[in-house]
């Protein structure tokens, strides 16, 4: 039950005061400005322009400062800003065979052709502390070699042509989109994608993990996984003919596991797909094994029982904005429902008769 | 409109739109015209849906959305130009739809060679160092030869 009560106003206005001045931080260290963040936090930024779920570095980095760090404050304070911008409408469907792949590699083909390019990973360091990062350092440069320029193919084209694995026949049917519609049961994979893409990625981590542990074992490979710079197109009407209307960096996975075969298909490979905006490879991966996990019922699987394989449970509970909105509500003042929680129980306590019963310290 | 004039106005919308922020009204800044036009749609800044493929070739699913600009005007002589830019720069989409009137103009040829040539170069010098580096770290595998031979 919400009472309306006044009073805090100063309070509030305050406290506001005081987060600006904490944000700022010591005013003797210079202060952060949003091209730092954009330029220097970049896997942050990207995470907050995913599960934001609108691709723009700057209000990113923007919303990062103004958050203090907070990233999940920063993707509200995106998910806000969107709701204020017109939709200009959808674009096509962004053609990731396309991609400039900054970074593209498959754990289950060594030599396959595009090759195996590594790009600006973690992977294969040490991950002991660089405390030359503490000093500032001259400025280093990556090596650089002859590129060829070729576009990259996909490797489930290469499993495609033995016929080995489910295909992903194309298909220009309009998706559902849960920010105009809410989000209803059952949701077809399509519907799926959209909020494992804009999911929290500690929250799809641990389903995908769940998967991995045994909770509905899908034995997953990595087939590809590729990081790079795709061209936006749209229809423009007023034009009659379609442009691009921007580039932006995505990170694609496709996983592949083992499918015994059912009643109307042979055993093959089977797929997940992750698609995440910006350098986002722990996300990707781990929506590719959820968004496999939830196809149980399509591809004629038991449902086990497990966490990852139930839809309502994933697709409900993986928006960090929803379920953060729901969670830090309770902090707010609940002075009448509490209220009437104290009523209850004295009285529950009178009917059992625990008033007369000596109590337990004494 | 011919149809290959559809395809060189595409190309040089869709190299503006890409353009880093702040570039094209820099660029247009430089050459010193200012054309005089009205507006047939002030900049605004709104979203886009942009769309991926399940398993990059099947169903499409909305991935999220990006920020545009966009505008439209007509000069005096009556051409209108469109402009579209990623992001939210309203004078670089201003800029871009300049540019796009220009460009059916009889000054085309001189908005071509100094505003979108220069750009398209900018941008591809970019993207090619940006590729060679990725280039410099693709693995060269090699077999360890045996003992035993």
């Amino acid at each position: 039950m919400y009472v309306a009560v006044k009073g805090g106003e100063r309070a509030i206005e305050n406290a506001h005061a005081w987060l600006a001045e904490e944000r700022r931080g010591d005013v003797a260290i210079a202060e952060l400005s949003v091209e730092q963040i954009k330029s220097q936090l970049t896997i942050a930024v990207n995470r907050v322009m995913a599960e934001g779920s609108l691709y723009d570095p700057d209000l990113a980095a923007l919303a990062m400062k103004q958050s203090r760090g907070d990233l999940i404050e920063a993707i509200f304070l995106i998910r806000a800003y969107r709701t204020t911008l017109p939709r200009f409408g959808n674009t096509r469907p962004i053609e990731t065979s396309e991609m400039e792949c900054e970074r593209r590699i498959s754990a289950t083909y060594k030599d396959l052709p595009g090759g195996q390019v590594l790009g600006p990973t973690f992977d294969y360091t040490h991950r002991l502390l660089d405390f030359k990062l503490a000093a500032e350092g001259a400025p280093t440069s990556a090596p650089e070699r002859k590129a060829s320029g070729d576009l990259v193919p996909h490797v489930a084209e290469f499993l495609n042509q033995e016929g080995l694995i489910e295909e992903a026949p194309r298909d220009d049917t309009t998706p559902p989109d849960l920010t105009r519609e809410p989000l209803e049961l059952p949701a077809e994979r399509a519907l799926r994608l959209q909020a494992l893409a804009r999911a929290d990625e500690g929250f799809t981590l641990g389903m995908a993990y769940s998967t991995q542990r045994g909770y509905g074992r899908t034995h997953a490979f990595v087939g590809e996984l590729r990081i790079g710079q795709v061209a936006v197109e749209m229809d423009i009407p007023e034009l009659g003919f379609a442009i691009e209307v921007g580039e932006i960096t995505v990170t694609e996975c496709e996983t592949v596991n083992q499918f015994k075969g059912s009643k109307s298909e042979p055993p093959q490979f089977t797929r997940g797909y992750g698609l995440v905006f910006g350098q986002s490879e722990r996300k990707s991966i781990s929506m590719s094994l959820v968004d496999r996990a939830l196809r149980w019922e399509e591809l004629g699987e038991d449902n086990v029982g497990a966490p990852a394989q139930d839809a309502e449970f994933v697709l409900y509970h993986g928006d960090n904005i929803q379920a953060t909105g729901f969670l830090e509500h309770i902090k707010l003042p609940h002075y009448v429902d509490f209220q009437s929680e104290l009523e209850l129980v004295r009285k529950m306590r009178r009917e059992a008769g625990a008033d007369q019963m000596p109590e337990a310290a004494e | 409109m011919q149809n290959t004039d559809n395809i060189d106005r595409q190309t040089w919308m869709s190299l503006m739109a890409k353009a880093p922020d702040g570039r094209m009204s820099t660029l247009l800044a430089a050459q010193k015209i200012a054309p005089k036009f009205d507006w047939l749609r002030p900049p605004e800044v709104g979203s886009v849906m942009v769309r991926g493929r399940a398993g990059a070739t099947g169903a499409p699913f909305n991935l999220g959305e990006m920020t545009i600009t966009r505008c439209s005007l007509k000069l005096e002589s009556g051409t209108v130009g469109h402009g579209y830019v990623q992001g939210r720069n309203k004078a670089d989409a201003q800029a871009a739809a300049l540019t796009d009137a220009l460009m059916q103009t009889d000054q085309a040829e001189a908005i071509r060679n100094q505003v979108l040539t220069p750009l398209g170069d900018e941008i591809k010098s970019t993207k090619d160092t940006r590729a060679r580096k990725a280039a410099a770290t693709k693995v060269e595998f090699f077999t360890m030869a045996r003992g035993e031979d």
